[in-house]
């Protein structure tokens, strides 16, 4: 008989008792049978039942037998109770899911290893250094012939890998007309070898393909592309794929699941290094540097003389770039060369969404599991609560022989088997949300993209949440119970206050937990308000904006003409044109230099613009004219009033001069405008000067515009109805100019809050929650504790106590833990603003409105939850509880 | 009725093992096997019989299983296993040590009492 038959005979406890009763009975047959009187072998036999007390104990599992009676206790106990059970179930499967949901996406987004051999043994490559505005700032990007020194010095104790961030990029599978978007990532040859990745169909890139500039012609696609693509078509091989007037074949297909090493984002194509034209430029610095540490060597000692070699051939080479910067002032040069190189440990991947989002997360994560820790107070507190309803009849059990171990036991039986059907629930819960959310992390155009497997990683941390909210709920009750004295308890009851004492120390701490989730909301929506009211200085209103390319460059009238094509379209009310959109994602800074002196310290951001764009766009001239169709770049120039005020302090800009750089030739300014951000609305206002849309080169000659937006003021109220049309105008022109990405300003300036919305909306929600779960606390707490001093209340009512006497001591220790929780929430939420300040945007943790707000609410709160208990007790009937007793 | 000898420790899983060495039998016949080799000095209480069943049968020395008796009756029958078999050989065998052990002292007191 196997362990295996004696559980499953502590499921069937009734049949084998049966079948041992049988068997006895045969014996005893079998006995008369042979001649014995039945009277005498009834006698021999013994006790029946003693006889089958240990038969049946060595048959059956007996720890398993009494676990399943006390599970079956348990499910009835919280059948008894349907509306607590259900509501302690609902708030703990929110919390978990919450907490896995959290998990999930700090784990895929943080922490999983890339899957490639010695992820641990990965680092990146930056560089910390004074930026742009004197702030400490990082530089993860390398030039390539720089990066070919360090390879070179360092292949003794490590392999380094260059890798491009992925780029949205245009690409054809045929002829220019089904022009569509796949991320691009430029990787030198010896990155699928290092990281030991294995092809699913063809060959990867290899080091030979590092070879020449423009040598190999390869692209490799990523797994996850070629399924969804191509339906995993087994002749991809061989097929040509453009890339502006690029061509490359089709050698490989990547595995499963590798999807590159940019976590956030996943990779469609690989192209070489050597293909792209920025890898033979000195001073472009556009890829990240990897290094994979050579197995055997201990990253603890050959870490630091490695980076220090590197360090000094990058210095090097960086020195030797220096000599050709003319005219730069020597600080400048300084700044660029003291720089200190580090290694990140990058196993997880490295991406900007890390960056931007590893805040974001922990505070999601710790909202969440507040949310978890008030959901679990008030179970406790409502098992508290029933185990001393219960303080009889656990003394009885234990007076009649029941162990410790097993009340316990039976306990903590009940705690697990609300975990489990939260559990269960959140598992629900978190498989849907983790998802949601990232499905909001990004522009909808252009999602993050995780994979959020649930596997072993997940499961693993939700048997772990499981069993700490088991402790966690059962324990406290459970010891409880085990120390009742049966005499004491049996007599009329133990110290009848320590259940409530218990619990009010619960109130605090959950007022404290609701305080912090509402003070860092608060802050968060106030935030993303702020943020989003913030005024602009332009009107987004019916503004559409085809990003457009000329792949070999067009001259400027060309592209004048074309606005000018766009204009006789019905519907559409004023078109201009800017080399790129406000608030997109490009941006470009250049010296200024006054009057020929060397460059000053201070850069400005610049754009260039048509004649008209500033009233396409609603942006006011403070002074001075609009660009006409005769100005040129350089010659003209608009500035904004923060350019005015840094460069010309105290004196009228208009009529004055300035160059971008020395010995360029000048820029006269012709107006002044507001301030309008410019990349970024968070960031104050910078410098900011526009120059016409048309250049010339130091010849006076026309130069050609590769890339350009057309804004477009469209008389209807979804300017996106126009854009198909637009795009077929534009492209039916032939003239070389073709619309890659079609957007609204409107979608810009939302993308730019993207983050700010989605902490301020789970935030919000968050809040909800809590404040929900900590009022049906405080309300379950008072009710009880009421209808425990119902005789006390009685007796004072009767000795003449008034009606404010009993609310006071009714509610007076409670509002003192509401009091000292609030004090505690706000300490805590004062810790916690610090660390993320980062996220807030003119927002302070400091403001008096920003901790008046949560207390505000847990007041309320407070309030509406203690009404039906003061209420309850000011109803006391003394006559009819006198009579009772 | 002869006199009954209380059984050592562990020595009635010796003698089930040993009884059922020859055919499976039933927990009555496995008793009244060992009183009648025994000539009645041993007498397995029922009390103990079973519960000394189940514990082999869990531990995997015999097997069970339910058939008709010679008085046409229905009963459980056991039979040894292959592990109760080594079992045995290896419980035999320390019982014959332990035997052997017991007769050397004893045999050393009768010589000095004598």
């Amino acid at each position: 008989m196997s362990l295996w038959s004696r559980i499953s005979n502590a499921v069937r406890g009734e049949r084998l008792n049966r079948e041992i009763e049988e068997e006895l009975q045969s014996h005893i047959e079998e006995a008369i049978a042979s001649g014995r009187d039945p009277r005498e072998a009834r006698r021999a036999f013994g006790s029946a039942l003693r006889a089958r007390e240990a038969s049946h104990s060595i048959r059956v599992a007996g720890w398993l037998e009494s676990l399943l009676a006390d599970v079956r206790f348990g499910w009835r106990q919280l059948c008894r109770n349907k509306v607590t059970s259900v509501a302690a179930v609902l708030s703990l499967a929110l919390g978990i899911g919450s907490c896995v949901a959290a998990f999930r996406l700090i784990d895929a987004l943080l922490w999983r290893p890339l899957p490639i051999s010695n992820p641990s043994k990965l680092y990146v490559l930056s560089r910390k250094m004074i930026g742009l505005y004197g702030k400490p700032a990082e530089d993860s990007y390398w030039a390539t012939p720089d990066f070919n020194l360090m390879r070179d010095a360092a292949k003794d104790q490590a392999d380094l890998i260059a890798i491009s961030d992925a780029d949205r990029t245009d690409i054809t599978w045929s002829t220019d007309d089904d022009m569509e978007k796949a991320h691009v990532v430029y990787v030198s040859g010896n990155m699928f070898p290092v990281f030991g990745l294995e092809p699913t169909l063809g060959r990867l890139l290899a080091p030979a393909d590092d070879r020449g500039p423009g040598a190999s012609p390869y692209a490799v696609l990523s797994w996850d592309y070629w399924n969804h693509r191509f339906g995993r078509d087994p002749h991809i091989l061989g097929r040509l794929l453009h890339i502006g007037d690029q061509t490359f074949e089709i050698i490989g297909v990547g595995p499963r699941d590798f999807t590159g090493t940019e976590t956030g984002t996943i990779t469609d194509i690989f192209l070489p290094l050597n293909m792209n034209s920025f890898a033979t430029q000195d001073n472009m610095m556009w890829h990240r540097s990897f290094l994979m540490l050579k197995p055997g060597l201990n990253p603890a000692t050959a870490l630091e003389p490695l980076r220090q070699h590197l360090s000094a051939v990058s210095r090097a080479f960086e020195a030797e770039l220096s000599k050709h910067f003319s005219g730069m002032p020597q600080t400048f040069i300084d700044r660029f060369l003291n720089k200190k190189l580090v290694f990140y440990p990058a196993g997880a991947g490295i991406s900007d969404l890390q960056k931007d989002y590893r805040r974001s997360l922990a505070i999601l994560g710790l909202l969440a599991s507040l949310v978890l820790l008030i959901a679990c107070v008030n179970v406790a507190n409502m098992m508290t609560a029933q185990a001393a309803a219960r303080a009889q009849e656990m003394a009885l059990r234990i007076s009649i022989g029941a162990g410790r171990r097993r009340l316990v036991q039976l306990i903590l039986c009940q705690s697990a088997l609300l975990a489990l059907l939260a559990s269960a629930l959140g598992a629900f819960f978190a498989a849907w949300s983790a998802p949601f959310v990232l499905s909001r992390v990004n522009p909808p155009d252009d999602p993050a993209r995780l994979a959020l497997t649930a596997d072993w990683r997940v499961l693993l941390f939700g048997v772990g949440l499981m069993i700490l909210i088991v402790l966690f709920l059962g324990l406290l009750p459970a010891l409880r119970v085990s120390a009742v004295r049966p005499v004491v308890a049996l007599k009329g009851g133990e110290d009848p206050h320590a259940p409530r004492r218990l619990m009010r120390g619960a109130i605090a701490l959950q007022v404290a937990f609701c305080f912090l989730v509402l003070f860092l909301s608060s802050l968060f929506v106030t935030s993303f308000q702020r943020l989003q009211n913030r005024p602009l200085g332009f009107s987004t209103d019916r503004l559409l904006l085809l990003e457009t390319v000329a792949d070999k460059g067009q001259l400027p009238v060309i592209w004048n003409q074309t606005a000018e094509a766009l204009r006789a379209v019905p519907g559409v009310n004023s078109v201009a044109i800017s080399g790129w959109p406000l608030l997109g994602r490009i941006k470009i800074n250049s010296e200024i230099s006054i009057n020929g002196a060397p460059p000053s310290p201070t850069s400005a951001w610049f754009l260039n613009v048509s004649p008209g764009w500033l009233s396409t766009m609603k942006i006011p001239l403070v002074a001075g004219r609009d660009f006409n169709p005769e100005d040129t770049s350089p010659g003209a120039a608009i500035v904004n009033e923060t350019f005015a005020k840094t460069f010309f302090p105290g004196q009228d800009a208009i009529g004055r001069t300035f160059a971008r750089g020395s010995n360029q030739p000048p820029y006269k300014i012709v107006a002044v405008t507001p301030d309008v951000p410019y990349s970024d609305l968070r960031e104050p206002s910078r410098p900011v000067f526009y120059a016409p849309f048309d250049e010339i080169d130091h010849k006076s000659a026309p130069s050609t515009v590769d890339f350009a937006t057309f804004v477009l003021h469209t008389g209807a109220q979804n300017p996106l109805a126009l854009a198909d049309s637009l795009r077929q105008l534009i492209a039916q022109r032939h003239n070389g100019l073709r619309v890659s990405n079609v957007t609204t300003q409107l979608d810009l300036v939302r993308d730019q809050t993207v983050r700010e919305r989605l902490i301020a909306m789970l935030a919000a929600f968050f809040a909800v929650v809590a404040l929900l779960l900590a009022g049906i606390g405080l309300y379950a707490v008072l009710n009880y504790s009421v209808l425990q001093r119902r005789r006390e209340i009685g007796i004072r009512i009767a000795i003449g106590s008034t009606r404010a006497g009993i609310v006071r001591i009714v509610t007076l220790d409670v509002f003192l833990m509401i009091a000292l929780g609030g004090c505690a929430g706000a300490a805590l939420g004062f810790g916690a603003a610090r660390y993320v300040a980062s996220l807030f945007y003119q927002v302070k943790a400091t403001d008096t409105d920003m901790i008046a707000l949560p207390a505000l609410a847990i007041l309320l709160t407070t309030l509406v939850a203690t009404l039906p208990a003061v209420l309850r007790a000011l109803r006391t009937d003394p006559t009819v509880i006198l009579r009772s007793e | 009725m002869p006199q009954s000898t209380d059984l050592l420790q562990g020595t009635l899983d010796l003698l089930i093992l040993q009884t059922l060495t020859l055919e499976p039998m039933h927990g009555w016949g496995v008793a009244q096997r060992i009183q009648q080799l025994s000539e009645d000095v041993l007498q397995i209480g029922q009390g103990s019989l079973y519960p000394a069943l189940y514990r082999l049968e869990y531990k995997g020395w015999i097997r069970s299983e339910w058939q008709i008796t010679e008085n046409n009756r229905r009963a459980k029958y056991y039979r040894l296993t292959q592990t109760g078999k080594k079992q045995l050989a290896a419980e035999l065998a320390t019982w014959d040590r332990l035997s052997s052990a017991i007769a050397s002292v004893l045999g050393g007191a009768a010589e000095a009492s004598s």
